[in-house]
């Protein structure tokens, strides 16, 4: 194997883990409800938003924007789950759709009147610059996000299977209505997952931030990657997110690198169509 | 069928007796133009740019300015449209989200619900493609300040009018370009042409690479791109172990912005970079990556003339008008074209599109009336704009100065691309 493909692997790996980041607010959140969040990429475009602000009115680097992003993202999950997934729940599938279509939306737009359609970068060197170890090249910001992203989804994958918060999470979500009788209150757990999924995605957003360009419609381009990622790896499996995300990302910078960049999607949906044919649920998601 | 009611009778009689009264006051008081641009979707920060330099246009028009309308005869020192007597102009904005599908429904919007009298746009090639397609059906003219794919003009329609050079023009001027490094000893030996795949990146990649042939220069690599992609390091990559003498890409602003940004990442630069044009030349590319392109070459048709020019005037107002923000490229040739549709309508004398039309065939703009840096505007059969040209630029301290042709140059050519 050449030097330059070791490289690629590398650096797929790497997205990979980005991917996975971005990606396991979203599971949470399906895996918890059943509610798909069409909001999700605007979720991400408002925690780089949150770096960039952060960058230009403080001058500070991710050490401040991540936590900040963390949180107000947090809270945003909280109060869009209180104003709004709340109610729509108890409609048609069709009005969960719509509605959290309508706050992507909402976000969107909002974040032009506010932003401005204008692209905006952080400074490469916020991190750190990149360094070779071993022949390879590393991004000083690649790889903060992609540790930060591994960390993150393995942190809620154990507190999801691991702790007391996380078996009444999961109880609400098998039977909302059992885990009532059993002195759980669901609202508050699902509360909860909004605002886990709110801080992973405003974390998310910040790393990404680092890299990458920052515009009012950058959520529509990571929410495609986030939703392959998420049925790949079966909706609701924050570990699945995580071995999808890998897989995804190495698969799409071999393919780009050895067949063609226009190709690269080809490779990934074709994968993506055929894990799904053999298992509907996903890799790691229940039946 | 129609159900006749009275309410639907009174109103036809107060419609009838409005027709009457416009009629009757023989000339109107606006007259609406479409303005499509991308305003939301990856390039929605050029296509703000652009519908700011048309509304510049219509500003400049309306309110009047005495040193303009010394240039420019639809210009008039007190406001208004001279031939049409003092009528102003309304834009009328639509946004092409970026996808021709949207550029082709909010053309239609534009004619059949606002009825505008001519359309202007719409940036990306691909786009102008399906939008102008619907104002032939429509017989309305369609002018586009900015798109380059060498097929739009190909296609023999009667309605549409293009006044910016196209990819032959700037093929000509690279080869050109690398011919005449060549002979002073630099090594061109390899070149990879990156583009993104639609319209613009597919057309203008095709013709540079025919046209390199022609001339005997290598095109040893030609990638091809979706320019929504999240991540190029694959890309990258590929030049870097391949490592061409220069490299040439075709890029919108998103695309351009992850290109740089990786190739500092891997530390891999040739020793010419060219860019063409568009995303590389975008006001926020420019800020925002100026500094890690140093010594970028990329052409360019608009360039601020000598003080009380028409360009240096419209650039000041227009720096006004963005808080900070001068014509570049694709705004100076979008206010170009803008003012070419206007000069038209003047003219004519008529919001009549078969009037605008004919002026339209008809124009013949000379170079001291020019806000982009073409020798005039005169159209062809087919529409194209004869007289358009452009220029080769570096990237110097973070902005863009012409350096060849030598006539034309402000600044000394420095090889090789030095990066950040």
């Amino acid at each position: 194997m050449s030097m330059t493909l070791v490289q690629v692997v590398v650096s797929g790996l790497l997205l990979g883990a980005i991917y996975a980041l971005f990606s396991s607010g979203l599971t949470l959140i399906w895996g918890m409800m059943n509610v798909v969040n069409f909001a999700h990429g605007d979720f991400v475009m408002l925690g780089m938003y949150t770096a960039v602000v952060i960058w230009t009115a403080l001058g500070g680097g991710p050490w401040a924007s991540v936590p900040i992003a963390a949180l107000l993202i947090a809270t945003l999950g909280i109060a869009s789950y209180f104003l709004l997934v709340r109610h729509i729940m108890k409609g048609p599938m069709l009005a969960q759709i719509l509605g959290t279509f309508g706050l992507a939306l909402f976000l969107r737009y909002g974040a032009f009147n506010v932003f401005g359609a204008n692209f905006r970068t952080l400074p490469d060197t916020l991190v750190g610059h990149s360094f070779v170890l071993g022949g390879i090249r590393f991004e000083g910001s690649r790889v903060l996000a992609g540790a930060v992203g591994l960390a993150v989804t393995l942190l809620l994958h154990f507190m999801l299977t691991r702790t007391a918060i996380g078996s009444r999470m999961l109880a609400v979500s098998e039977d909302a209505t059992a885990a009532q009788l059993m002195g759980i209150r669901p609202q508050r757990m699902q509360a909860l997952a909004w605002g886990l999924a709110g801080a992973a995605t405003g974390i998310a957003g910040a790393l990404i931030a680092t890299f990458f360009y920052t515009s009012p419609t950058v959520g529509e381009t990571l929410a495609i990657v986030a939703f392959v990622t998420v049925s790949f790896g079966g909706f609701g499996s924050v570990l699945g997110a995580l071995v999808a995300g890998l897989i995804i990302g190495v698969v799409e910078s071999v393919s780009a690198f050895e067949i063609g960049p226009v190709y690269k999607e080809v490779v990934v949906y074709v994968l993506f169509v055929l894990v799904l044919w053999f298992r509907p649920q996903g890799l790691m998601g229940k039946t | 069928m129609v159900k006749v009611t009275r309410r639907s009778v009174t109103a036809g009689a107060g419609l009838f007796a409005l027709g009457m009264a416009g009629k009757a006051s023989a000339q109107p008081a606006t007259v609406k133009i479409g303005v499509i641009y991308p305003l939301s979707g990856n390039a929605a920060s050029a296509g703000n740019y652009s519908k700011m330099a048309s509304e510049l246009g219509a500003e400049i028009v309306n309110n009047g300015n005495a040193e303009l309308a010394k240039f420019l005869p639809f210009v008039s020192p007190t406001g208004g449209l001279p031939g049409l007597k003092g009528a102003k102009i309304q834009v009328v904005t639509a946004d092409n989200q970026g996808t021709p599908a949207a550029g082709a429904n909010q053309t239609l919007r534009l004619i059949t619900q606002e009825k505008v009298v001519a359309v202007v746009g719409s940036y990306q090639s691909g786009i102008t493609e399906t939008a102008s397609a619907i104002a032939e059906k429509y017989g309305i003219p369609f002018l586009t300040p900015e798109s380059v794919a060498a097929n739009l003009t190909e296609r023999g329609f009667k309605w549409f009018f293009r006044t910016t050079p196209v990819a032959g023009d700037f093929a000509r001027a690279y080869a050109d370009f690398l011919k005449e490094q060549k002979a002073g000893g630099k090594k061109v030996d390899s070149i990879a042409i990156i583009h993104e795949n639609t319209e613009y990146g597919n057309s203008v990649s095709s013709v540079i690479a025919d046209t390199f042939k022609k001339d005997g220069l290598n095109v040893s690599q030609n990638i091809s791109y979706s320019a929504n992609s999240t991540d190029v390091q694959p890309q990258v990559l590929q030049l870097k172990e391949k490592n061409p003498d220069v490299a040439i890409f075709i890029s919108y602003t998103s695309d351009a912005i992850l290109y740089t940004k990786t190739m500092k990442e891997q530390n891999w630069k040739p020793s010419i970079l060219i860019a063409d044009d568009a995303g590389f030349n975008d006001p926020k590319y420019v800020k925002e990556m100026g500094s890690q392109v140093e010594g970028l070459i990329s052409r360019t048709s608009f360039g601020v003339g000598k003080p009380g020019s028409v360009s240096a005037i419209c650039d000041a107002l227009y720096k006004k008008k963005t808080g900070g923000d001068g014509l570049d490229d694709t705004s100076g040739r979008g206010l170009q074209g803008f003012f070419t549709l206007v000069d038209a309508i003047n003219r004519a004398g008529s919001t009549e599109p078969a009037k605008i039309q004919a002026a339209l065939k008809a124009t013949d703009l000379k170079q001291d009336q020019m806000v982009a840096g073409y020798k005039g505007v005169k159209f062809d059969a087919k529409g194209q704009n004869t007289l358009a040209s452009s220029i080769i630029v570096q990237m110097k301290g973070g902005q863009y100065v012409p350096v060849w042709p030598k006539a034309n140059a402000t600044a000394e050519l420095v090889l090789p691309y030095k990066g950040w």
